[in-house]
């Protein structure tokens, strides 16, 4: 098994933080993984990507030209990588301020209104949880229990009375998702 | 974490892999995309476990010229920047080429000429290896390739560094410098006591005792016979690195048509470009060299006989494909592949320039 | 009386420091730094630092100095003194460790490198030899030449409108908060050859006891470059230089004698 994954939206969505969770989670389950971020002013306020790779095998290239899944949660983000998407693959998108749906016959669409859903309950900080959730729901490239581990192991103990919140969250997403 | 399996950004793995590998200082000064080095670094507080010393200078100039004065007695000092920060501490590498003083300097590549860009690049591939600063001089250049190599080369640089009493240099960038990987890290060694140093260090400037002469680190000279004499001594310890230090690796060499040589990120993404090739059924092949400086010249001729072609992919307008050529030297034809200012190649644009430049020619 | 009757140990009334060797030195006759050499190896024997000192020398005429002192000594890139010192003595805090730099060096070139040695409070110690001109390179102006001052580049004198004003380093040292001690001190007279070498202990000791920088200036002269008789050179600094550059205590936190 091999996902070559892209997550991009607006920096401060936790773009960053998701694909780390979601690197962490396969190291938790002694899979190969890179997280290669986008760096630099664009994380504040602009665009913010990275590429995350979770593989059974070595990962060659951690830049990429096409991918698996493509997490889009802008209009810049879905205009620039859905093209890429391997025929077979997945997007995800959040319908937040997309005016233009996406429109590929030969991808799995799937739509996750996590912006509405966060807000709804009231807790921005959990969207990109509840994003992932909705991730491992259609793919799932680590498992929940992986998920659980890395977020032990990642956040500072002080944090760790908040990973309950999280967990619920990603559940939260993984009954959100659908497709599109 | 003792060797314990985790997740780092290339630059986080350089400041872990310092402390465990008994480095006793750190000199720099913040710069992107490297500036983790300095805050993980100063997050960790090697100060208050192994003694090691982390000061923020107040100048990339500085900074070298402390690892100057710290390695010139005799310790394990390193310093860390990214291009523009560098090409500013080209004097001191210089004058520790010329004095014989053996630091480390990890460059995290970005984009040029001058300010340039933040985004990685590989475009001071000729200032490493040619040696950057004024006079007659080389520095021992490491390009790792993953996460991995960058914490495995610091220790290995400052084995270097010492051994043959010159300056060596982890030639990184943006891309591995930000990019998050397992990483086992080393175990952690001791810093070596004054003891050690004195043994294995009989040049420190650690305080004269009566049993020797005085210590004098230097790099001038006024008189040209001896000057001459003392580039001659440069020159013959460059022919013995070039001799024992070359590293490289090599994947799918042996039934290839063509080659791919590349290093550190690009050798990376050629990889999978490879893979990309060869899923079409071409016999691609990657040379990666691992010591920039030396150049595994002798090798890669080797290797290249009887090959179709050889794709030099880089991050820059075309650098280390002087050295192929040189290696080559017109047995095999050469072509080069490179995005500039911070414009990372993607595989898919490597295996095209494979197919226009080399297999439809 | 016989030459060996008269040259024996108890009719010894002056020795050089042994740390001093016999190399003959290429400083001009009449130069200062060949006095301030002696104070500082004097220095380093009467604290019995001979095996635990490192000297690092400049660019400029007191490149050589390694030679004449037998310590041992880094030579350092124009200017960059205080930063190899600051790691020598970050990495050996039990090693003297001090700078000899002349005013190009320290003042100019190096200013980044002095001040913030001095402000990171590092326990070194700085030697500045100010004699307001270049003269290894043989007589350019100074950051420090006097106004109205002639060199081979303001041939017509230093005027503020073309070349800015002397800078006063040393007063700027005074008020960074990592300096303990800074004086000014000059070796034209027994009398302020005593007192500099005073000066010179009291930085040493302060570095060794950890109390923060220490930076002593030395005014000196340049006969060759001021184109002056050593008599007339040292007239001159006594007239024009200690006007600008007065000499005395300009900071002293460290209670030591």
């Amino acid at each position: 098994m091999k996902k070559e994954i892209i997550i991009s939206g607006f920096g401060g969505q936790g773009v960053l933080s998701m694909g780390k969770i979601l690197a962490y989670s396969g190291l938790m389950e002694d899979k190969e993984v890179t997280w290669m971020p986008s760096y630099g002013p664009e994380q504040r306020g602009g665009t913010a990507n990275c590429t995350v790779i979770v593989s059974d095998e070595r990962i060659s290239s951690p830049i990429l030209s096409r991918y698996d899944i493509a997490i889009v949660l802008n209009q810049p983000s879905l205009d620039r990588f859905m093209p890429l998407i391997k025929p077979g693959g997945i997007l995800i998108y959040d319908s937040y301020g997309i005016l233009n749906k996406p429109s590929r016959s030969d991808i799995h669409i799937y739509q996750i209104d996590a912006m509405d859903k966060a807000a709804e309950l009231k807790n921005a900080k959990v969207f990109n949880m509840i994003v992932l959730g909705g991730l491992l729901k259609v793919c799932p490239v680590v498992s929940t229990d992986g998920l659980k581990k890395a977020l032990y192991k990642t956040l500072p103990e002080r944090h760790h009375e908040m990973i309950p919140l999280n967990m619920k969250a990603v559940q939260v997403g993984m009954d959100l998702i659908e497709e599109a | 974490m003792n060797n314990e399996v985790t997740l780092l950004k290339g630059n986080e793995a350089i400041a872990y892999a310092a402390i465990r590998c008994g480095a006793d200082a750190f000199f720099g000064y913040p710069i992107t995309p490297q500036s983790e080095i300095i805050e993980t670094l100063s997050l960790l507080k090697p100060w208050e476990t192994t003694g090691m010393v982390v000061v923020q200078a107040e100048s990339e100039v500085a900074s070298i010229n402390m690892v100057y004065g710290g390695a010139g007695a005799g310790k394990r000092v390193f310093t860390t920047s990214s291009s523009p920060g560098v090409a500013l501490m080209q004097e001191g590498i210089s004058f520790m080429a010329g004095s014989e003083i053996p630091g480390v300097i990890v460059n995290v590549q970005r984009g040029g000429p001058g300010l340039g860009t933040i985004q990685p690049s590989q475009s001071d591939y000729f200032q490493a290896t040619r040696g950057g600063g004024n006079g007659d001089y080389n520095v021992i250049v490491l390009a790792p390739n993953s996460v991995q190599e960058m914490a495995d080369f610091m220790d290995l640089a400052f084995t270097l560094a010492f051994r043959y009493r010159n300056p060596a240099m982890i030639l990184s960038d943006g891309v591995i410098g930000q990019m998050m990987e397992k990483v086992v890290l080393p175990e952690q060694k001791p810093r070596r006591t004054e003891e050690q140093i004195r043994k294995e260090c009989p040049w420190a400037t650690i305080g004269r005792t009566k049993d020797r002469q005085p210590n004098i680190l230097t790099s001038l000279e006024l008189k040209p016979e001896i000057m001459e004499a003392r580039n001659i001594h440069l020159q013959e310890k460059y022919a013995t690195i070039r001799e024992k230090e070359v590293r490289y690796e090599t994947i799918n060499c042996e039934d290839a048509d063509y080659l791919i040589v590349a290093f550190g990120s690009a050798a990376r993404i050629s990889e999978k470009s490879m893979e990309i090739a060869r899923g079409k059924g071409e016999k691609v092949g990657l040379f990666r060299p691992i010591t920039l400086w030396p150049f595994p010249e002798r090798q890669l001729a080797e290797i290249a006989k009887g090959k179709k072609g050889i794709l030099v992919a880089e991050i820059n307008a075309g650098q280390m494909v002087e050295d192929v050529r040189l290696a080559i030297n017109g047995a095999v034809p050469v072509e080069h592949f490179g995005r500039l200012g911070g414009i990372v190649p993607d595989p898919q644009e490597i295996v095209e320039a494979l197919e226009t430049k080399m297999m439809r020619k | 009386m016989t030459e060996n009757d008269i040259i024996s140990p108890e009719n010894l009334v002056y020795k050089k420091p042994e740390l001093m060797n016999d190399t003959p030195m290429h400083y001009c006759p009449g130069c200062s730094h060949g006095v301030v050499h002696k104070l500082i190896a004097e220095i380093i024997e009467e604290m019995g630092m001979e095996e635990k000192t490192v000297g690092v020398s400049p660019v400029g005429c007191a490149v050589f100095a390694y030679r004449y002192l037998d310590i041992d000594w880094q030579e350092a890139a124009h200017g960059r003194a205080p930063a190899l010192a600051t790691a020598i003595k970050r990495l050996w805090p039990d090693r003297l460790v001090f700078t000899y730099q002349g005013d190009g060096d320290l003042a100019c070139i190096g200013t980044a490198e002095t001040i913030h040695a001095l402000n990171r409070g590092e326990h070194i110690a700085i030697i500045f030899i100010n004699n307001a001109i270049y003269g290894m390179t043989g007589g350019q102006m100074a950051p420090t030449t006097l106004i109205g001052q002639k060199t081979s580049t303001c041939p017509y004198g230093r005027d503020p409108e073309l070349h800015g004003y002397p800078l006063n380093i040393t007063e700027i040292a005074s008020t960074l908060r990592g300096t303990c001690y800074v004086s000014r001190q000059s070796v034209d007279t027994v009398g302020s050859i005593l007192k500099a070498k005073k000066a010179i202990r009291k930085a040493f000791e302060a570095s060794m006891k950890g109390l923060g920088s220490s930076l002593v200036e030395i005014v000196s002269t340049c006969n060759s470059g001021w184109k002056l008789s050593p008599a007339e050179a040292n007239e001159w600094m006594r007239e024009k230089m200690f006007k600008e550059y007065v000499k005395g205590d300009l900071k002293d936190t460290t209670n030591l004698k």
